[in-house]
Parts: C-alpha cells; sequence; structure tokens
C-alpha cells in the first residue's frame, strides 16, 4: 500500500514539472495558435544554465532558480524576436517550420558546447526523507511542489490583475478584435514567450536535479510531454494544462509502477493519442465548438513551380544513371547512394507534408517499419530480399497509415504532434517487443540486396538499384498528383471544410496520401536495411525526420523534382565542403530557419 | 424538397439558430435575409452538415439528413457557396471547379471500405482509356461552365485561384458549386464586394439557373435583388424567423424594419438597400 503512496506522490512531482512547461506551451497557443516545437530546447537550455551556475558557479539554489528563469526567459524573447515575429504575415506553416528548426539549432548548439554526454546536476539540498502516511517525500519533492505552485499563483495574479496578463487573455480570446482595441500583440507575444521560457528553464533544471542527470536527449521528451500534457488539458487551456501534466504524471507513475520502467513513455504516448481520437479538443472543453472559421491565407506559400523541361529531366537521369561509368570514387558514390535513399524518403514527405498537407515529424518510422519488415521477412522467412523489399514497402504503407490514421481529424500543428508522438511509439515498441525485434539488441547479419538470385554488392550495382527506384517512384508519383487524386490532396491541404462540402473524405484521402507516401518510405527503409546488414530502434531517428522536411522545404513541398535535387543538395553539399559530421545537423536546422524566413516556396516552388 | 424543422443550434449562452422551420419546394427560390448576426450562414452550415444541430431536422427529398457529413450531402446533390469566397487558393480555376464534379467522379463511387479507396488509387496511377475519357469530358463541361461567367474565368482557367480578384474568387465558387450537378444550391452572398455592373450579372446569372428549374436557398443582403429573384422571402433576426412571404409583403412589415433600424440605427437596412 505504502508503495502506492510513493507513486502517487512521484507522479504528482513529475506531473509538477511537465505543468511548468504545459503551462508555457498553452499560454503561447492561446495566443499564437502555435505549438511551439522549441519549448524543449528552452527547458534543455535551462538545465545545462543550472549545470553552469551549481556546479561551475557555486550559486546558491534560490539565486541559482533565478538566474536559470532570467536566462531562459532570455532565450525565449530571442525566439520571438528574430526566430517568430517576421514571419507574422506568413503562411500558416511557417511559424511551425520555424520552431522545428529553432529546437534544432538550439538542441545541437547545446550539444557541441557541453558534448552529448550525460552529467550530474547535484540538487543542493540535503538528502533526507520524510514519513508522510505510508510514503516518503524529500525537499527536492517539496521544492518542486513548491515551485510549481508559486508560478501558478504568480501566473494566475500576472493574467488576473496586471495589464499585461488582460492583453494577453483579450489576445488569446480574440486576437484581431484585441488588436483592434489597441493591445500591442508584439507586447504580449513577448510577454507570454517570456514567461513560458522562464518556466520551461527551471523546469528543466528542476528535472536535471530530480534525476541527478542531465543530457541532450531531454529536449525533444520535455517538448512531446509538455505538449501531451497540453492536448489531454485542452490545448490554449491553462488551468486544463495543469491538471493535464498531473494526470499524464499518475498514469506514468502507476504504468511504471505496473508494467517497468521502460514503458514510461508508451504510457504518455498512448494517452495522446487516446486523448487525441476521443476528445481532440481536450478533456476540458466543451462538448461541441463552434464550427471552424474560415481561414485566411494559405497553408503553404503560394508560388509558380519552376517548370523544368522534360529533356532536361531526361538528361539529367541520364547523366546520373552513366555516372558509374566514369572513373568516379567509392566515396562520390556511397554519397549518392545516400542521396537516393534519401530522396525516396523525401518524395513520400513531400506527398504528405506538401501535398496534402500533413507535416509529419515521424516519418522516420516508416523507414524503421519497412527496414524491420524487410529484415525479417528475408532473415526469418527466407524471403528474396527483393521481395522482401517490396514487403516492407507495403507493411509501412499499411501500418503507417493504420497507426498515424487517428491523427486524421486534426488540423495544422496537431498532425505534427501526433506523427511525432507515434514515431516515438514506434520506436518504443520495436525497444520492447523483443520476441520480434529482438529489442535494444537490434538485428544483424540482415543479407544483402539481390535481384533475382543476384547478389547487388558492388557499389556500381547498389547505385544503379537505388537509384533506378528512386526514379520509379518519382515517376509513379508524378503520375498519381496528375490524376484526380492530384488535385484532391491538394484542395484537402488548401481548405479542408471546402473540400468535405464537395464530397472529398478527409480520412479516404489522408489515408491514400499515407499508403502511397508510405510506401516509398517503406522501400527506402528495406533498401537501408540490407545495406547497413545491421539495424537497431535508434537507426531511424527523429534527426532523420527533420533532415527529410528541410530537403522537402529545399526542394518546393509537394514538388517531386524539387524532392530529388533537395537530397542531393543536402546529402552532397556537406560532402564536398567536407562539413565535420557534428555540424551538419546544426547547418540543416539553420538552413530549414533561412528557408522559411526568406525562400519557403523551396528552390523549385511549391505545388 | 428541403424541409427544416425546429431547427435549433446554440453556442454556449447564445441561439445562433432558434427553432426555424422552413420549406423550399423543388425549382423555388427562397432569399434569406436579416441583418448581421442573423444566424443565416449559421442555418447553411446546419444544412449542408458543417455543423451539427442542437435541436430539430432537416429533411431533404423526404428523406432524413439530419447531422449528416458534409460529405454524404454532397452525394445527395446539395452545393454551397461560402460567405467569404473559399477556393482552394494554391489550385487553377479549372481544377478548382473540377473539384466540384467531383462526387460525380466514377473511380470515387466504390463505396466499400479499403477496397473502394485502393480501386481508385489504382485507377488513378494505371489510368485506363474510360478514366480519361471520363476527365476529358469534364474538363470540356467546366469550360461550358465558365463560359457562363462571360469573359471573367475563360482566360484564367490555368490561372492559381490566388491570384484572382475578390469578385472573381465568388464566380469560381459558384462554377465549382454547378460542376456538383446540384439537385439544390445554397448562395451565400454571392454579390459581396461586387461592384453594381458585377452584381447584375450574378443577377442575370442566379435568374438564369432558377429559369432552368435549380433550386435555390440565398443569403444575400443586396435587396433589390432579393426582390427580384425571390419567390418568397424570410426574414431572420438574432436566429428566428420573424417574416416569410412575397418580397413586397415582407419589405412592409413592421417587424423587419423594426429589425433593420432598431437594432443598427447606424442605418444597415439603409445602406444595403442602396448598395
Amino acid at each position: 500500500m505504502s508503495s502506492w503512496l510513493d507513486y502517487t506522490i512521484n507522479g504528482l512531482i513529475v506531473g509538477n514539472v511537465y505543468a511548468l512547461v504545459a503551462v508555457g506551451l498553452a499560454l503561447i497557443f492561446g495566443v499564437s495558435r502555435l505549438i511551439n516545437f522549441a519549448q524543449g530546447s528552452i527547458y534543455l537550455v535551462g538545465a545545462y544554465i543550472g549545470w553552469v551556475a551549481v556546479v561551475q558557479l557555486h550559486t546558491p539554489l534560490p539565486l541559482t532558480i533565478i538566474v536559470v528563469a532570467v536566462a531562459a526567459a532570455i532565450v525565449g524573447l530571442i525566439i520571438e524576436r528574430f526566430g517568430l515575429r517576421p514571419l507574422q504575415n506568413s503562411v500558416r506553416i511557417a511559424p511551425l517550420l520555424a520552431t522545428i528548426g529553432i529546437s534544432f539549432v538550439l538542441d545541437q548548439l547545446v550539444m557541441l558546447t557541453f558534448s552529448p554526454n550525460p552529467r550530474a546536476l547535484p540538487s543542493q539540498l540535503p538528502d533526507v526523507r520524510f514519513q508522510v502516511g505510508g510514503g516518503t517525500i524529500g525537499p527536492l519533492d517539496l521544492l518542486i511542489a513548491g515551485v510549481g505552485l508559486t508560478s501558478a499563483l504568480l501566473l494566475f495574479v500576472f493574467l488576473r490583475y496586471s495589464k499585461l496578463g488582460w492583453a494577453v487573455r483579450a489576445a488569446s480570446q480574440d486576437r484581431d478584435a484585441a488588436m483592434q482595441m489597441g493591445v500591442d500583440v508584439n507586447r504580449v507575444n513577448q510577454a507570454v514567450f517570456g514567461i513560458a521560457a522562464a518556466l520551461g528553464g527551471v523546469s528543466g533544471m528542476l528535472v536535471g536535479m530530480y534525476y541527478n542527470q542531465i543530457d541532450t536527449a531531454m529536449s525533444l521528451q520535455a517538448t512531446l510531454k509538455g505538449v501531451v500534457a497540453e492536448v489531454v488539458g485542452g490545448a490554449g487551456n491553462v488551468p486544463g494544462a495543469v491538471i493535464g501534466s498531473l494526470l499524464l504524471g499518475l498514469v506514468e507513475s502507476y504504468g511504471v509502477a505496473v508494467f517497468g520502467t521502460s514503458y514510461r513513455n508508451l504510457f504518455a504516448f498512448l494517452l495522446l493519442v487516446v486523448v487525441l481520437v476521443l476528445r481532440p479538443n481536450g478533456l476540458f472543453a466543451s462538448a461541441r465548438q463552434a464550427p471552424p472559421e474560415p481561414l485566411t491565407g494559405t497553408f503553404i506559400a503560394p508560388s509558380r513551380p519552376v517548370r523544368i523541361p522534360r529533356w532536361a529531366l531526361a538528361v539529367a537521369s541520364a547523366g546520373f544513371a552513366v555516372l558509374p561509368l566514369f572513373p568516379v570514387s567509392f566515396y562520390v558514390l556511397q554519397t549518392l547512394i545516400n542521396a537516393w535513399l534519401l530522396g525516396m524518403l523525401a518524395l513520400s514527405l513531400t506527398l504528405v507534408a506538401g501535398t496534402i498537407g500533413q507535416v509529419s515529424l515521424g516519418h522516420a518510422a516508416l523507414l524503421a517499419i519497412g527496414a524491420y519488415t524487410s529484415a525479417l521477412l528475408s532473415l526469418a522467412l527466407n524471403v528474396p530480399v527483393g521481395l522482401a523489399v517490396i514487403g516492407g514497402g507495403l507493411m509501412s504503407a499499411a501500418l503507417g497509415t493504420l497507426l498515424i490514421s487517428p491523427s486524421f481529424r486534426l488540423r495544422g500543428h496537431y498532425v505534427s504532434i501526433a506523427t511525432l508522438a507515434i514515431g516515438e511509439i514506434v520506436s518504443l515498441v520495436i525497444l520492447n517487443w523483443e520476441s520480434v525485434t529482438r529489442g535494444p539488441i537490434g538485428i544483424s547479419g540482415i543479407p544483402p540486396l539481390s535481384l533475382f538470385g543476384y547478389d547487388l554488392i558492388s557499389p556500381t550495382s547498389i547505385y544503379w538499384f537505388s537509384f533506378a527506384v528512386m526514379v520509379v517512384l518519382a515517376l509513379l508519383q508524378g503520375r498519381l498528383l496528375d490524376s484526380h487524386l492530384g488535385r484532391s490532396f491538394r484542395a484537402i491541404r488548401d481548405d479542408d471544410v471546402a473540400a468535405r462540402a464537395y464530397g472529398l473524405s478527409l480520412n479516404r484521402y489522408k489515408s491514400l496520401a499515407f499508403i502511397f507516401g508510405g510506401f516509398a518510405a517503406g522501400i527506402s527503409g528495406g533498401i537501408a536495411a540490407h545495406l547497413y546488414s545491421y539495424i537497431n530502434h535508434e537507426t531511424f531517428n527523429t534527426q532523420q525526420s527533420i533532415l527529410a522536411l528541410t530537403v522537402v522545404i529545399l526542394g518546393g513541398l509537394g514538388n517531386v523534382v524539387g524532392a530529388m535535387l533537395g537530397a542531393v543538395a543536402l546529402v552532397g553539399l556537406p560532402e564536398v565542403f567536407r562539413i565535420a559530421a557534428e555540424y551538419r545537423i546544426l547547418i540543416y536546422g539553420i538552413v530549414l530557419l533561412l528557408l522559411v524566413r526568406f525562400r519557403p516556396q523551396g528552390l523549385l516552388g511549391t505545388m | 424538397m428541403l424541409s427544416l424543422r425546429g431547427l435549433t443550434r446554440r453556442f454556449g449562452g447564445l441561439t445562433a439558430v432558434d427553432s426555424i422551420d422552413l420549406d423550399l419546394a423543388k425549382g423555388e427560390l427562397v432569399s434569406i435575409i436579416g441583418p448581421n448576426g442573423a444566424g443565416k450562414t449559421t442555418l447553411f452550415n446546419l444544412v449542408t452538415g458543417l455543423d451539427r444541430p442542437d435541436a430539430g431536422t432537416v429533411r431533404f427529398e423526404g428523406q432524413d439528413i439530419t447531422g449528416l457529413s458534409p460529405e454524404r450531402l454532397a452525394g445527395e446533390g446539395i452545393a454551397r457557396t461560402f460567405q467569404l469566397g473559399r477556393v482552394f487558393g494554391n489550385l487553377s480555376v479549372m481544377d478548382n471547379v473540377l473539384i466540384g464534379a467531383h462526387t460525380r467522379l466514377r473511380a470515387v463511387k466504390p463505396a466499400v471500405p479499403v477496397i473502394g479507396p485502393l480501386l481508385e488509387l489504382g485507377l488513378a496511377l494505371l489510368r485506363p482509356a474510360s478514366v480519361k475519357a471520363e476527365e476529358e469530358r469534364l474538363r470540356e463541361e467546366v469550360r461550358a461552365i465558365l463560359a457562363r461567367f462571360g469573359e471573367r474565368l475563360l482566360p484564367r482557367i490555368d490561372q492559381p485561384a490566388y491570384s484572382l480578384s475578390y469578385a472573381n474568387r465568388r464566380r469560381v465558387e459558384i462554377a465549382r458549386a454547378l460542376a456538383l450537378q446540384p439537385r439544390l444550391l445554397l448562395l451565400d452572398e454571392p454579390t459581396a464586394g461586387m461592384n453594381p455592373t458585377e452584381t447584375a450579372e450574378m443577377q442575370a446569372l442566379v435568374a438564369e439557373l432558377k429559369a432552368e428549374g435549380l433550386t435555390i436557398l440565398l443569403i444575400e443582403h443586396k435587396l433589390e435583388m432579393v426582390m427580384r429573384l425571390s419567390d418568397r422571402v424570410i426574414v431572420m433576426d438574432e436566429g428566428r424567423k420573424i417574416a416569410e412571404g412575397p418580397g413586397e409583403q415582407v419589405r412592409t412589415d413592421p417587424k423587419v424594419i423594426e429589425a433593420y433600424l432598431g437594432h443598427g440605427l447606424s442605418g444597415a437596412a439603409e445602406q444595403e438597400s442602396a448598395a
């Protein structure tokens, strides 16, 4: 019985930490209808600033908290001023992509400054436990609870009684009306980002102290947990975010009590998916909301795509096809093989994110499904590799679509959250389903690529094979976009309400887009598995999803040729300039930010 | 053909549509007028399935369609235009109007779950001769529909809708609705933002559609147009129906005058009848 009380206390404490993140997300969402994907990065920054203060500067605890809050708030203000304010009149997808880019840049900066190795963050508090009922509670628990309650109180007073707080509430109820009444929306945004960042930073520090460990992987987890809590409570609903956080903390804590630690995150994401399916407006939203208002502006940047003549494409393809006949190095071929594999993933993502407007952040999960299916088919069932790869594509199409289908009723940023969570679920299932996936050990000894009994081992043959597969997929996708499905997908992206009024079922067409896109991604993953000969649950990670997204934005959303061009550019250029591996992700993030700001339609234009 | 009984929709404390009864016979054109915020557009949303009523029923051709999804209702032949002009910004004029014909495509007909959509995907990729022929026929039809707007849209047929003028977007919306070959057409302020010449063109077009026997429910602020076109006029105020009848009778109804003048001494009624 006593342990249950312990789990309850633990759940509430962890929930309190999530609340600090979730409240910030809710404030930002309330004012700007934006899910701030950089919130977890601020949390990470807060943890490391806390580490510098405690370990290097030896500041006392109250001062540490103040230093972290102020420094994090400054980061928040910088993000608002330079990352988001310039995009105010931009297309709806722009701020979403910007916060994703900012989050990657911040994470990488922290990683490059402090190295990815975990560090200990001592809490400076005496190590005693007090007996409460049947459980125990430590001073750090009390501190976390105290910080949580104090910030809730301060926030309440601010929103309720200060003039700026009124402005925040007014802007979150009706931004346009508030602006017309003279509310300075920029100041409101500053206030909200500053507060959210301060809370997020302190939260990161407290979590670091709670587990006495900080590392750079905290960021994504924090964003996800905060968003789960916020969505459970109802987006933009500040008290809802607090309750959602406590609920999430309890669910996780009890889940861990029953099933074990490795399932902690699985419960969080399952809770998210369940809430999204059953109560997409959160647990505390009124049963039905007003019908969606007509949206002004378009989702993607309108542009006239650059039309590349067919002969030019044919010449370029022929050029790449005969390339291995010339004396090129193994290194060049290897680089281009990577580009073709990324190109297939980008074809998939440009269809899903660009053509039908579902910005998926969990696309690497489709690679993983394809890779595991193909590897297991060839290893366990002795299926010929060529067929196994196709099996991987089909499995990715079917399972990926099935998994993502709960997000079909969501719009804009929610889709990104849901796909991110589904991607994490896939990775967790792979990790935990040991009887099939061999868990953390991974799968080794995957047979090499082969076609009709001939092994493709030489770089040249692998090059030709992957290039040919990509071209075939691209041609198929081009044909799809030319059909009535192409215009149906794009209509749904541009205005889903009008599309429904003309008979387009969102479920049906989003499914078809994910089936087609899932197939391409699954093929890419399948080929990769046979190429690498070893895969595990971390082979296909969020970094690859973000890289694919950057490729797609670079080429132009929905643009088939752009996806392939973007893949060659983003894989090739770092090689040409010999950029060290650890700086690449940083550069991808910066490229994404610059594109969103200065050329949102990408190189070849959106379709 | 269409019959509403006790249709009610509340938003929090506000009753946007308050037990509305309405009957529309085949070939009839009925206009709904009323001050801004009277609940006209909400009523349209309830009829077309974009919003669900809290009480009351909607019957169409004798069938209860209350609460059906908009995509189902589009399949039943109910087409609408939107007050603020919801075109598909990145699609060409041609593609916008082709979306209107979506429910008539043979590829989308099979309603079998899983198999139906997969067949649709297969047809889209293989594109047998019958699919190509259907597409070509529909393109011809779209050109014919666009020709009804004179030289307004035809020269812009390949331009993306975001590049069109406001008035042209309204026209594209109406063209899209016609491509559905609707049995019931709901027009939400088709002349909003149009100058007198453009309004006259639109009025002529609506009169033509009516003459062809199309059943039309029209929301319109320009009273002159309403009086010319309507078989009957329904006046809404604060969610309720306050008057119904032939145009001239409604126009002189003291309740109607009060609704317009009593709410908006700023002169909404005069402005609109002057417009």
